[in-house]
């Protein structure tokens, strides 16, 4: 496609323009706090508003910016301080009764407050000259980061996610600016299948393959559909991306509607995360306002637009055909397939439907080339995983690591290891609808199958670890609440099953199961995986059979002995099944 | 303040976005409201050319939209896995028997309102709660207990004053 010159000009402009503003601000010292939803549950709004009245009654200048997740959510609320030219100073868990001090010694005096700080980042740029700050570490060793490889998370807790010309500064729509230039869609979709990716969202599709589907409809009204409905306990990176750098999932956005030829883009959240909701609004907004959405793009002759699409409370409005049920205002129930989303989407119309994480991936590979993603990983599994990291851990918080390390580093080295020099018992993976992995099974490499033969699944990347306290079959109990609490009632055997499951694990749980239970509970999971239509009721039996795999002793335990071996079920507990829907 | 039925129409009709449809007005009267009465209803069928029947079907699908208006506070307790394995449960008991009780629901003064959450998204900081809801996570069932407590004690003073 040749284009005309003052095309090029229009993203020199904005990235002259960015770039411009970056070393005008720079001038200035600059604070970031984290204010996605892990930094808003430690406290981050009384931080930034400690921090604007120390900066006010001390009169010192300093630009605040509220940013995304940095990763390290164990360190929350997180402050970062950056003097002109010098390295970026973190405070971690900080008390906004300190805000005062550090505004008089670290920005009016150039002292950073070394009892109160986490460690240093070294400038970008850096060179062998740098001189790190005295009695500080450096965070680029901390545990949590030596082992990353940030692709989708590059930008996260760096910039403001409300400024769009800090995302271009970094070089962002670069890559929208070379595939409207330089490729044609077919070229755009080469790339993806070059580097391999597949679906972040739990069942690990081959991306390119499901944009041929689109692609190849010769339909001139086609969508595709961005999936931020994130209900699975455990797993918080959608958001946060959304809420760290939502440029990164627009550009994303787009890339993918020009590789298959659509024409509109919805990205779908869940009502009441006003954090994502609102940091992605904005973004949309500012790319609307520079050109980079809308009629003609950067000049080209393609144009696109972006949907921000609210739903209601309802974990089965992530899957795909329930989604676009809620996109058009009904109730989040699984379509019948055929006909498949490629072909009847959408308001009757050809759709394609990828995860937050998975369209996060695509710039990065428009720009450094398929193969480049692709030599990162494992095998089939190329690329990163993003992983949210909960329990009862030494640091908790999200992570990028390439996909073919070893669950085992992640967990022991990464995250410290279980808190209070106790013991893994288990890890659970991918979600309510993933599984568990016993301690003695963790030492394996994050790879889609390697994990689903193993009996859990990566799904959307929530570790949640468990200590020697944690009773295994309560946990399921309180997995399989959830599963029952969000079935959507579309199929019987998914509604009735999990009912059925939860009945069951609530008797076993009281000490007065039957040692024909877990034979009921198999064939209620086999019909279960039979007769329904969508992967909540297929895959609903999996923290079932995945604790019965690892744990059969402990099962037998509460069944035949009577005895829960933590201690765990003899304690009188507070039952989640109560929680039923109530009008 | 306007009537209901003014605010019900101004949410209803002050939607920006272009797909408009039986959800999103029944969310942007949430927003407006923080519950569903039933002129909303009536009013949300009539501006999206649907019957009264398909509107309750959608409305009483998610669990968020209520019909009744909200307490005065609102106090959610997650238990998700991760809050769950961190001490949730303590948590939802210390706050249930904080707030006077037995399960989840509202108190008959219409103080404050406790209900269960299955991800409040901060799972990194479990156990987490949220209170009219803005996050706090790691939280313990004493906190948690002493949060509840002290809220109920600002509203009872609120009306005091009144």
């Amino acid at each position: 496609m040749k284009l005309p010159r003052y095309m090029l000009a229009n993203y020199e402009q904005l990235e002259a323009e960015a770039l411009s503003r970056r070393n005008a601000d720079a001038e200035r010292p600059w604070l970031r706090v984290g204010t996605a939803l892990c930094g808003q549950a430690a406290g981050a709004d009384a931080v930034v508003a400690s921090l604007r009245e120390a900066l006010e009654d001390q009169g010192v200048d300093a630009r605040v910016s509220e940013v995304g997740c940095f990763g390290l959510c164990y360190a929350e609320p997180l402050l970062d301080i950056q003097m002109p030219g010098g390295p970026r100073i973190f405070y971690g868990n900080f008390d906004p009764d300190n805000a005062a001090e550090v505004v008089r010694s670290h920005l009016a005096g150039g002292q950073p407050v070394v009892e109160l700080a986490l460690g240093y980042l070294a400038p970008d740029g850096a060179g062998d000259d740098f001189e790190p700050p005295a009695g500080l570490r450096d965070l680029a060793l901390h545990p949590m980061r030596v082992w990353e490889n940030r692709i989708a998370l590059r930008n996260a807790g760096n910039i403001d996610p409300f400024d769009i010309y800090q995302y271009i500064a970094t070089g962002g729509y670069r890559a929208l600016n070379r595939a409207l230039l330089e490729m044609t869609p077919d070229d755009a979709l080469q790339q993806v299948n070059d580097s391999g990716l597949r679906g972040r969202g739990g069942a690990a599709f081959p991306t390119a393959t499901k944009w041929r589907f689109l692609a190849g409809n010769p339909s001139r009204d086609k969508y595709v559909l961005c999936n931020c409905e994130e209900g699975d306990p455990g797993a918080f990176n959608d958001k946060a991306i959304l809420e760290s750098d939502p440029h990164t999932l627009v550009e994303g956005v787009i890339l993918c509607g020009y590789a298959t030829g659509a024409r509109k883009g919805y990205i779908f959240i869940r009502h009441g995360h006003d954090g994502p909701i609102d940091r992605c609004r904005a973004a949309v907004q500012q790319a609307q306002e520079l050109g980079l959405l809308g009629e003609n793009i950067l000049g080209s002759d393609f144009s696109f637009e972006i949907e921000v699409a609210l739903t209601g409370d309802s974990y089965v409005a992530g899957e795909e055909s329930a989604l676009m049920e809620a996109i058009e205002g009904k109730r989040a129930m699984p379509r019948f397939r055929p006909p498949f989303p490629a072909q009847v989407g959408l308001f009757g119309r050809p759709t394609n439907i990828n995860n937050v994480k998975t369209l996060s991936y695509v710039p990065e590979i428009m720009s450094k080339g398929g193969e480049w993603f692709a030599s990162i990983g494992h095998e089939r599994s190329t690329g990163t995983a993003i992983l949210c990291l909960s329990g009862p851990l030494n640091y908790t918080g999200m992570m990028e690591v390439p996909l073919g390390i070893n669950l085992k580093d992640v967990l022991n080295e990464a995250a410290g290891g279980i808190r209070d020099g106790k013991r893994l018992k288990l890890l659970q993976t991918g979600g309510p609808l993933g599984g568990v992995l016993g301690a003695d099974n963790v030492d394996i490499v994050l790879d889609f199958e390697v994990l689903r033969n193993a009996g859990a699944i990566l799904g959307s990347g929530g570790v949640i670890a468990a200590d020697e306290d944690t009773c295994v079959v309560d946990l399921t109990r309180s997995l399989v609440a959830f599963c029952q609490y969000e079935s959507c009632g579309k199929c019987f055997p998914c509604r009735m099953g999990m009912s059925h499951l939860l009945e069951v694990l609530e008797r076993i749980c009281d000490l007065k199961g039957e040692p024909e239970d877990l034979d009921l509970m198999r064939s209620t999971g086999e019909n279960m995986q039979a007769g329904s239509l969508c992967g909540h009721g297929q895959l609903g039996f999996n923290p079932v059979s995945s604790a019965l795999r690892y744990f059969p002793g402990e099962f037998e335990a509460h069944i035949l002995e009577h005895q829960c071996p933590t201690g765990v079920c003899q304690r009188p507990r507070f039952s989640p099944v109560r929680s039923r829907r109530q009008g | 303040m306007d009537g209901l039925e003014q605010r019900i129409n101004r949410a209803v009709r002050s939607q920006t976005q272009p797909t408009v449809t039986i959800l999103s007005s029944l969310l942007a009267v949430e927003d407006e409201l923080h519950y569903i009465p039933r002129e909303a209803v009536e009013r949300v069928a009539e501006f999206t050319s649907a019957t009264v029947n398909d509107v309750w079907a959608v409305a009483s699908f998610y669990p968020n939209f209520r019909f009744q208006p909200p307490a005065t506070r609102q106090v959610e307790v997650c238990w998700g896995a991760s809050c769950h394995l961190m001490g949730a449960m303590a948590v939802v008991e210390s706050v249930l028997e904080a707030a006077g009780l037995e399960e989840e629901g509202e108190r008959p003064d219409g103080s404050l309102s406790v209900r269960l959450n299955t991800c409040l998204g901060a799972c990194s900081q479990a156990p987490v709660m949220s209170i009219d809801h803005h996050l706090e996570g790691r939280v313990t069932g004493e906190s948690a207990a002493l949060r509840v407590t002290n809220l109920l004690n600002h509203e009872a003073a609120e009306v005091h004053a009144r």
